[in-house]
């Protein structure tokens, strides 16, 4: 089994870019579809741009896992940041604003294949979220 | 690029960050928004579309979206942004160009480009634009 992990330090708009762009090359490399690797990469640029608006800074972190059997993506991005008062609310679209283009950890969960976020409120947020590929 | 196309001067007067031209073709902007492109780079791009629309008294913008990767939400608000304020201003705007990759992901993001018009690719949106003021003009809107 294979592993690779790139830590990435989020902080400005700027880094948001740089993330997505590096988790598109990952997931494609892992051997995504173009399709897939830009869900993946839309779903890091959701979860940095959520640090860098409420959390000012924190980390994102891409794992490749290449398995015989599953081969993923795993996005890490954790906070120090305000955390969220209610999570199932946020994963369940309860904090989506103005049409549909607030998208926050909902939109994330709906591309990704699994989702886990760890938050306590005034500590920060750490989210988990995963993709296998699918053969 | 068809002929008779003038890239537009740089008339703004604050410093921006200049990297997305802006082309004036009969009485439309068109404007190409580039590959990874900054929070800086489409607030800028909006900001100076509906500014210019003024300037140069255009009915219609074209916004080529055929080098954006990632439509995230931060880039659809601007968009739909673009789209409500040149409205405003008494022009039309046609987002063209769009990946289907980028399509399908905001699909599945649940992500509405709501009271914004698309268009296949840039001739589809002059097309448009060239049927929208014929209908127009002739009084039937």
């Amino acid at each position: 089994m294979q592993n690779h992990r790139t830590d990435l330090t989020v902080a400005t708009v700027g880094d948001i870019v740089a993330a997505r762009q590096r988790g598109r090359d990952l997931a494609l490399e892992v051997g995504f579809s173009s399709t897939d690797a830009t869900l993946i990469a839309t779903a890091i640029s959701e979860l940095a741009r959520n640090i860098v608006l409420y959390a000012k800074s924190g980390t994102l972190s891409l794992e490749a896992t290449i398995d015989g059997n599953r081969s993923g993506v795993v996005i890490t991005a954790r906070d120090k940041g305000p955390g969220i008062r209610d999570v199932q609310r946020a994963l369940l679209g309860g904090y989506t604003t103005s049409g549909g283009l607030g998208l926050g950890l909902s939109g994330v969960r709906r591309i990704m294949d699994g989702i886990d976020v760890q938050s306590r409120v005034g500590k920060g947020t750490t989210v988990t979220a995963r993709k296998w590929l699918h053969r | 690029m068809a002929k008779g196309v003038n890239p537009s001067s740089g008339t703004t007067r604050q410093p921006m960050p200049a990297s997305v031209s802006i082309f004036k073709q009969r009485h439309y902007l068109i404007s190409r928004v580039p590959a990874g492109p900054s929070d800086e780079d489409l607030a800028g791009l909006r900001d100076r579309l509906v500014r210019e629309v003024g300037q140069h008294r255009s009915m219609g913008v074209i916004v080529d979206v055929t080098d954006l990767d990632v439509m995230d939400s931060f880039s659809a608000r601007t968009l739909r942004d673009l789209a409500l304020a040149i409205r405003l201003r008494g022009a039309e705007t046609v987002i063209v160009g769009l990946q289907p990759e980028v399509a399908f992901s905001m699909v599945q993001l649940g992500l509405r480009l709501e009271g914004v018009q698309t268009a296949l690719d840039l001739e589809e949106g002059i097309a448009y634009l060239d049927n929208k003021r014929v209908r127009q003009d002739s009084g039937a809107e």
